[in-house]
């Protein structure tokens, strides 16, 4: 599908909400902003990486900037499609010592510890 | 039109058709897995529909199946292939969800779909490629490599269940299990010409399906019939006490009531869906199907989703949310990649996801990240939850005057591998039509209705909450009086 | 110091005492092996799901109930987002904006004696994280997550203590009140009962609170009052220096007895809540808080009050005695059972019993003296046969297994000797060994009573009836 025709089919969207106004046109996120989201996500980015994301992510938050205007007022979130209740289980114990296989996929572990390099606290 | 088809080739075969030829004794499970096992090795460069192939296991367990039909022991899929989706987690098989960092994993644990499929008596023949963490729609995020349409093979078949898309679509398997978020598994069914089963959320367990989007996400069958997915499904649904979302409802025969007709089924087309956004012929096709239901008795009914405009974006907030905390536990210290040289803890973190991850994970997970961030989690994720609302009600009301919601399932055909990797929303706009399924938690199916320059198209049904049974009679009759769906692409027939 | 004032809210964590965890069906026994009570959910393995154990909601149901909470009808767990090692999924689920109890209070009393209330201002569940081992691998540090997935009821109080006593006076109330409900051991030791406190201080009479900093992971009452006091003093200081106190988190260093800052949490965590997907909100019914509320036990500041109308006890002495449900269902048996009166029950179990408890380190549950058997003491001191020096050797006597009051005080020979014609001559024979002494008696140093009363105890090895020797002593001194 042609790039055109995309932003014409999003602007058409737009379009068939109840009370259309049109939001400002946001600003694209910073370069400390992206890199504050990978730190706080743990994603290591390379620097030809990061450029990318930055332009990327701004267009992805652009394009979900139009939920501004939707008429949610008086709304509950939807927390979940089934107007289902919690179940809760018995206070049974029901696992076993499993260690050695649950291990088997672990990349370092000494004495049944798992290892990570030391932290200071 | 259902021809005799004893005398098809096994591949080409329904899952039911095969299961009558087994207790028949027509052939055994032995030589119908031998025989796809070969399909599937001639076929796997070409495709890369699979990640792992489990042939030495399929075979034994072949062997038992027919050792246990000997004996009228065996559940209602004994001895049947199908293949899982490498989101599922199989026992003692590598499971990698497409991802570099879960490349080497053996899961320790069977999912419950994986677990009551096997109990049913089917045969696993192995994991199916995918989009990295079903994070896609056209199979090229994944660190295996893409998958190829077997209808034209410079085109993607979809995703992210695209290469269970694939090998139903190509014959070498006459079944697969799928997962469907955005609609993973009806957008690749309608790009390979093929049946997509997506089920109400909490119809079928998701435990030991690897998380994306929890709210959304929900395991489904890609088959070349109706009927074949009515099969699977009764083995599959049910509550499940190890998944809290999981409903508790009683599980219908999916078989019993495929024959009901469609005499005075009221099916609603939504007016948004035929709009610029769709193909033209794709449009036309899709008319037409709808045109053939009603001459077979069911009435077409305007339908009006106000806010399913909102559905893509709404979509992409919730669904990088969900999945950039669902994906937090992949750190390197238990299990999965976990780089070299580290210096410290920040290191081990920021250096295994960074290099275990993939560009469109990265991305969904700090587009995720960004919209829980401190002062954005009002305007973006409590908003998208609010809009869902909307356009659940929207559908409720809809479901007030019509039984199915019908329109198409793509806004086009299968599109060329590479054209759309560039600019993140052109593939988001994919899903479309899929989207507002998920975010309301109704079951959908894509059938093949047609071809646009050789290229399946597919029709979508949605329905109300449990209304599975409704969409696969539905489904299944329009496939009594069209053959679309025993269309094989030419390189596979 | 007085024209500061202290304002502490504290955030104490209580392991709750169910069998298994709260999301999953791992036993939460402490001192197991590594990682052999870490299953796949517990190690946050890619599928797998929380399921809710039905106790922990009892239980924090009963918690809101006994602090005359309200109990929400409807609560939603939240993912808190971190990442550290020692938390699997790098999400903990907790509770954020809907957490199961809201509000309550309790009682204490201030530093000047009167009764304060203390509002609470919510107490949720979570999940707690495993333990990080970091001096015993070279360079790494070990990880387990056994303790992974134990729930925890987190129980938060308003700024409203003033002092750390006041603090340390709060937290004993938690502790005790979560110990008789059962709904937790309180074992600090072990961790099932943590503290952090939240400390500031503001000039008397300004009305905006000042920054405050925490204090974590304080696990006696004892370093809650030291930690806090540090801190109190360090704050003022910072200020009066013309300096400003950093909102931080701080550990208290129990050998230095300091609080420094964690350098680890320098960097503020956005733990970006939100209702976690995988569960459903937790409703719960009037019917089954009705339930729960007929199954709570008599509360520990109604039976101290009841102690004290009851059985005409010191304040002191009730709420002593009523710290924990097994001392006072001890107290209240021997009280039922003695002929004689109530407070001389309290002053024994207060006094020798407790002193033995401690020194072997025994709870009172495995006391080697029964509530019946100590009865059986007392009323021999009530009816004279012993006196109460003589009943202390009793006692040892009892502690160590040798018998009942009464095997050994016949075995020992330890009666008191009351007859009258036996002690007037032991007294008359004092009285004739010691003229000096009756002659200065007798010029007026009448302290000197207790000597000859010392005498007559010697000389009968502390059988003879004080009282009696005291006024025969009198009788022919005078």
């Amino acid at each position: 599908m042609h790039k055109t025709a995309c932003i014409i089919v999003a602007a058409k969207f737009v379009g068939y909400l109840v009370r259309l106004e049109i939001p400002d046109r946001p600003v694209p996120l910073t370069k400390e902003q992206v890199q504050h989201i990978a730190i706080l996500a743990r994603l290591q980015l390379e620097d030809d990486e990061f450029e990318d994301v930055v332009s990327k992510l701004s267009k992805i938050v652009d394009f979900v900037d139009q939920l501004q205007a939707a008429p949610t007022e008086n709304v509950v979130p939807m927390a979940h499609p089934l107007n289902m209740s919690l179940r809760l289980r018995a206070d049974d114990i029901t696992e076993a010592d499993n260690r050695d296989r649950n291990q088997e996929n672990a990349p370092s572990v000494d004495s049944g510890y798992y290892l990570v390099p030391r932290v200071i606290e | 039109m259902t021809a005799s088809k004893a005398s098809d080739a096994l591949y080409l075969q329904t899952l039911t058709e095969l299961a009558r030829g087994l207790a028949g004794g027509e052939f055994s499970s032995r030589e119908l897995t031998e025989s796809l096992l070969e399909r599937i090795d001639a076929h796997q460069k070409s495709l890369n529909a699979f990640i792992t192939l489990t042939a030495d296991e399929a075979l034994a367990e072949a062997d038992l199946a027919d050792k246990n039909r000997a004996t009228g022991a065996g559940g209602p899929l004994q001895g049947l292939p199908i293949v899982h989706k490498d989101l599922f987690c199989t026992a003692g098989v590598r499971t990698t969800c497409g991802s570099k960092i879960l490349q080497d994993f053996v899961s320790p644990y069977d999912a419950t779909v994986v677990a009551r499929l096997k109990s049913a008596g089917a045969i696993m023949l192995g994991k199916t490629n995918m989009d990295e963490f079903a994070m896609g729609s056209s199979n090229e995020t994944s660190f295996f490599g893409a998958v190829t349409n077997p209808w034209d093979q410079k085109t993607s078949p979809g995703g992210s269940s695209g290469g269970s898309a694939a090998a139903v679509a190509a014959r070498l398997v006459p079944a697969a299990t799928g997962t469907d978020t955005g609609g993973s598994i009806r957008q690749p069914a309608a790009l390979t010409g093929t049946v997509g089963l997506k089920p109400t959320y909490g119809r079928v367990s998701r435990f030991g399906m690897v998380a994306f989007a929890s709210s959304l996400d929900q395991a489904g069958v890609i088959t070349r019939s109706a009927e074949d997915a009515a099969l699977l499904l009764n083995a599959m649904a049910g509550v499940d006490p190890r998944d809290s979302t999981s409903a508790d409802q009683p599980i219908p025969d999916y078989t019993a009531t495929l024959s009901d007709s469609v005499k005075g089924l009221r099916i609603g087309v939504v007016r948004q869906h035929f709009d610029e956004g769709l193909d033209d012929e794709c449009g036309k096709t899709v008319k037409t199907a709808l045109a053939a239901l009603e001459d077979a008795g069911a009435s077409l009914v305007d339908v009006d989703l106000p806010n399913i405009g909102l559905s893509v974006p709404t979509y992409y907030v919730v669904a990088p949310a969900e999945c950039s905390s669902n994906l937090s536990r992949f750190d390197g210290v238990r299990f999965g990649h976990r780089a070299d040289n580290l210096k410290d803890l920040l290191d081990l973190y920021c250096r295994s996801r960074g290099e275990g991850f993939g560009a469109e994970v990265k991305r969904r997970i700090m587009t995720g990240t960004y919209v829980l961030s401190a002062g954005y989690y009002d305007a973006y994720y409590l908003k998208a939850q609010k809009v869902r609302q909307l356009i659940s009600r929207d559908f409720n009301q809809a479901f007030e005057n019509v039984d199915v919601i019908a329109g198409p399932t793509a806004p086009t055909t299968a599109f060329r591998l590479g054209e759309k990797t560039d600019d993140p929303i052109t593939m988001y706009l994919n899903d479309i039509y899929t989207i507002g399924a998920n975010l309301a938690g109704l079951p959908g199916i894509s059938v093949p209705c047609g071809l646009v320059k050789k290229m399946p198209v597919g029709l979508q049904l949605v329905g109300p909450a449990f209304a599975e049974a409704s969409l696969l009679s539905c489904a299944h009759q329009y496939q009594q009086i069209t053959d679309w769906h025993r269309q094989a692409p030419e390189a596979f027939r | 110091m007085s024209r500061w004032e202290v304002v502490i809210g504290l955030e104490i964590h209580t392991q709750l005492a169910t069998n298994s965890k709260i999301f999953s069906g791992s036993s939460t026994a402490y001192g197991a092996e590594p990682n052999t009570q870490a299953s796949l959910v517990d190690l946050g393995y890619p599928g797998v799901l929380p399921v809710l154990n039905v106790e922990v909601v009892r239980m924090a149901a009963m918690f809101g109930l006994a602090v005359n909470a309200t109990v929400a009808k409807r609560s939603i767990f939240a993912r808190k987002n971190y990442f550290y090692p020692d938390l699997p999924k790098g999400y903990q689920i907790s509770q954020y904006e809907l957490p199961i109890v809201v509000g309550g209070e309790l009682f204490i009393r201030d530093d000047a004696g009167d009764e304060k209330r203390i509002r609470i201002t919510r107490a949720h569940l979570e999940e707690d994280a495993g333990k990080s081992v970091h001096d015993e691998f070279e360079g790494s540090t070990g990880v387990d997550l056994n303790r992974a997935g134990t729930p925890l009821l987190e129980i938060v109080s308003e700024p409203d203590l003033r002092s750390a006593k006041e603090a340390v006076a709060y937290m004993r109330k938690i502790h005790s009140i979560v110990r008789y409900l059962e709904i937790s051991d309180g074992n600090m030791q072990e961790g099932s009962f943590r503290c952090d406190a939240n400390v500031s201080v503001r000039q008397v009479g300004q009305v905006e609170f000042g920054t405050r900093a925490e204090v974590k992971n304080l696990n006696s009452f004892r370093f809650v009052e030291k930690a806090i006091n540090f801190e109190i003093a360090r704050q003022i200081d910072v200020i009066e220096d013309g300096g400003v106190v950093v909102q931080e988190t701080r550990l208290y260093d129990s050998d230095k007895d300091e609080t420094r800052s964690m350098r680890s949490k320098e960097e503020a965590n956005d733990y970006r809540y939100f209702p976690d997907p995988d569960l459903l909100p937790i409703e719960i019914e009037d019917s089954f808080v009705e339930e729960v509320r007929r199954s709570l036990p008599e509360l520990p500041h109604v039976k101290c009050t009841r102690f004290i109308a009851e059985y005409a006890l010191k304040e002191a002495d009730a709420e002593i005695l009523t710290v924990s449900r097994p001392l006072a269902d001890f107290y209240e048996e021997v009280a039922k059972a003695t002929a004689g009166d109530s407070q001389i029950a309290a002053n024994w179990i207060i006094g020798d019993l407790s002193a033995l408890l401690n020194r072997d380190n025994i709870d009172i549950q495995d006391s080697p003296i029964t509530p019946t058997a100590l009865a059986g003491l007392l009323d021999r001191i009530t009816d004279d046969t012993i006196s109460g020096k003589i009943a202390k050797e009793v006692f040892d006597g009892m502690s160590t297994g040798e018998g009942s009051a009464d095997e050994i005080i016949a075995a020992k020979g330890l009666q008191q000797i009351t007859d009258v014609s036996a002690l007037d001559a032991i007294v008359a024979a004092v009285i004739d060994t010691n003229p000096a002494q009756v002659a200065d008696y007798r010029a007026g140093k009448e302290k000197l009573l207790g000597f000859f009363v010392g005498q007559v105890m010697k000389e009968t090895g502390g059988k003879a009836n004080p009282g009696q020797v005291n006024q025969l002593i009198k009788q022919k001194l005078s």
